[in-house]
């Protein structure tokens, strides 16, 4: 295998890695948050993809131009099932809400299923086979774009928590829950704001993906899995570890297909977790446990 | 009367914390509340700011009954509260940890000349303001918990244990800031396992046992009296 190769590997993989990332940060602010592991994540993203393919079909917009809807659809979404379902569980054991927001799941995908069918669908853009070329290093159009809307996404959502009050007001909930008792936060609603940011980030990354993958409502189990692996790599409750690790799964994905076969690439991120787990148990940029 | 509270019933479930507790503060007031460890005291504090709900009583502020109400608008009404353990966040900048404080409707427009106050009070926290709250040492957390407390713009702070933990120079300073507070006419609830202390300071004591009100008077009757000599000052 000759350099051009692999630089084209790497390349690709970064920038789907860029997507996967956005993603997992969906995945890491509600668990961060509010310490609920939302096991319905891949199915709100495919919730998304499918936002942004009727879209497409029905107005012919470009799915990157449905990013800021399918978002603000998802927000509204996460925000009323936090208030109205997920807080009524949260003082159960872990195990119930599990199975709450796993039942939730195969309510997405079931309903998914009746409404567009088990087929695969994509859209196609007038840039979709559109590229340039340094050198030999090939970038394609919608990987790119899809790069640069996920890095813009994830740059909103870090200020937010960086510079706006209410940011700070979710991030010290986070910090300790009876302090912001105390000052008088409404934890409530500040968890059900935090798990429509969350659900945003997914509905984002959605309609961008959408550009790259086709879409079926069975893919929602893998990205819930994908999210996993790559909190987990970087760091579960850290933000930035979650990009991290997110690009670290899209390019170790890349490098798995070309050295060995496409299928091998599950196993390898599998492989690359076990690995952190051996070595880095708290994750990349994690921080070990008190 | 500012607040008085009557008959107040809290239950853990079939635990009873609270019974029948009635309590007031009038303008102006330190009003103390002793006991030992487990009698309530925590509990009545939690009670009035609203994170535990009671199961009956009232508690009248400022003419409105807002037993049950949610914390955030108990605190939005101008009840602050300095938590035991301090409560701050930790892993937030102090200049943060203090915005927050100023989350509210109620703190929110008067932010900066707050956060200016608070800075001249404690001087150490404006030279701190960008370091992770978790780093500073006891004295300085209880002091940006006090902070925190006053960017809500409270008309009434209720104190909970500010002595614990702290080397006995900076307890001796955190009564003198709560003495300074009240001087400015802000009516103070202390609940505080130093019981000496707080009862000198005080113009109003209660003595809680078991979740009940046993003993009630102004601080020097309270410190003259021979149970609580007998059961707090070991006299």
């Amino acid at each position: 295998m000759d350099f051009w190769t692999l630089t084209n590997a790497v390349a690709s993989g970064l920038l789907i890695g860029l997507v996967y990332g956005l993603s997992a940060l969906g995945l890491s602010v509600i668990f961060g948050v509010i310490r609920i592991v939302n096991f319905a994540h891949g199915e709100i993203m495919v919730m998304g993809m499918f936002f942004a393919l009727v879209m497409f079909r029905w107005l012919g917009m470009d799915p990157l131009l449905s990013v800021p809807l399918a978002a603000g659809l998802m927000f509204v979404f996460g925000y009323v099932l936090q208030r109205v379902v997920v807080s009524r569980v949260s003082h159960l054991p872990e195990h119930m809400q599990f199975l709450l927001l796993a039942a939730l799941a195969i309510m997405i995908v079931s309903a998914l299923l009746l409404i567009f069918g088990p087929d695969a669908q994509g859209v196609e853009v007038d840039y979709a086979w559109e590229s340039f070329a340094f050198g030999e290093l090939i970038i394609d159009y919608p990987k790119m774009f899809a790069a640069i809307a996920a890095v813009i996404v994830a740059s909103l959502l870090l200020a937010f928590f960086k510079y706006t009050t209410t940011g700070k007001a979710i991030r010290a909930c986070a910090d300790n829950r009876m302090g912001a008792q105390v000052v008088g936060l409404n934890v409530d609603r500040l968890y059900a704001l935090t798990f429509g940011i969350g659900a945003a980030c997914l509905g984002a990354a959605g309609a961008i993906i959408l550009l790259l993958f086709e879409v079926h409502p069975y893919l929602a189990p893998g990205y819930t899995l994908l999210a996993f692996v790559i909190v987990i790599i970087g760091g579960l409750g850290s933000l930035f570890g979650a990009l991290v690790g997110g690009i670290l799964i899209g390019v170790s994905e890349a490098i798995a297909a070309i050295l060995f076969q496409p299928s091998m690439k599950t196993a390898f991120s599998f492989g690359l977790l076990i690995l952190v787990l051996l070595l880095r148990p708290q994750g990349l940029l994690g921080k070990a446990a008190r | 009367m500012i607040l008085s509270v009557t008959g107040l019933n809290l239950f853990y479930g079939d635990a009873q914390a609270l019974d029948e507790v009635s309590l007031e503060v009038a303008a102006g007031d330190i009003v103390a509340v002793v006991g030992s460890n487990g009698a309530g005291k925590s509990s009545l504090i939690r009670t009035i700011a609203g994170i535990e709900k009671p199961r009956s009583g009232q508690v009248v502020y400022k003419g409105v009954d807002i037993a049950g109400w949610p914390s955030h608008r108990i605190c939005n009404l101008g009840i602050g509260q300095v938590a035991e353990g301090r409560q701050i966040f930790a892993g937030l900048t102090v200049h943060e940890n203090l915005e927050v404080g100023a989350y509210l409707q109620r703190g929110r427009h008067k932010r900066a000349e707050t956060m200016e106050r608070v800075f001249e009070m404690f001087p150490i926290l404006r030279k701190r303001a960008d370091q992770l709250a978790g780093t500073l040492s006891g004295g300085e957390q209880q002091m940006l918990a006090i902070s925190r407390c006053l960017l809500g713009q409270p008309e009434l702070i209720m104190f909970d244990e500010p002595s614990l933990g702290l080397a006995p120079t900076i307890v001796q300073e955190v009564f003198g800031i709560i003495k300074h507070l009240n001087e400015d006419g802000m009516p103070i609830i202390l609940v505080e396992q130093n019981v000496a202390i707080s009862l000198r300071m005080a113009n109003r004591a209660y003595v809680l046992e078991n979740g009940r009100i046993v003993l009630t008077g102004s601080g020097d009757d309270l410190l003259r009296d021979d149970r609580v000599r007998e059961a707090y000052l070991g006299l």
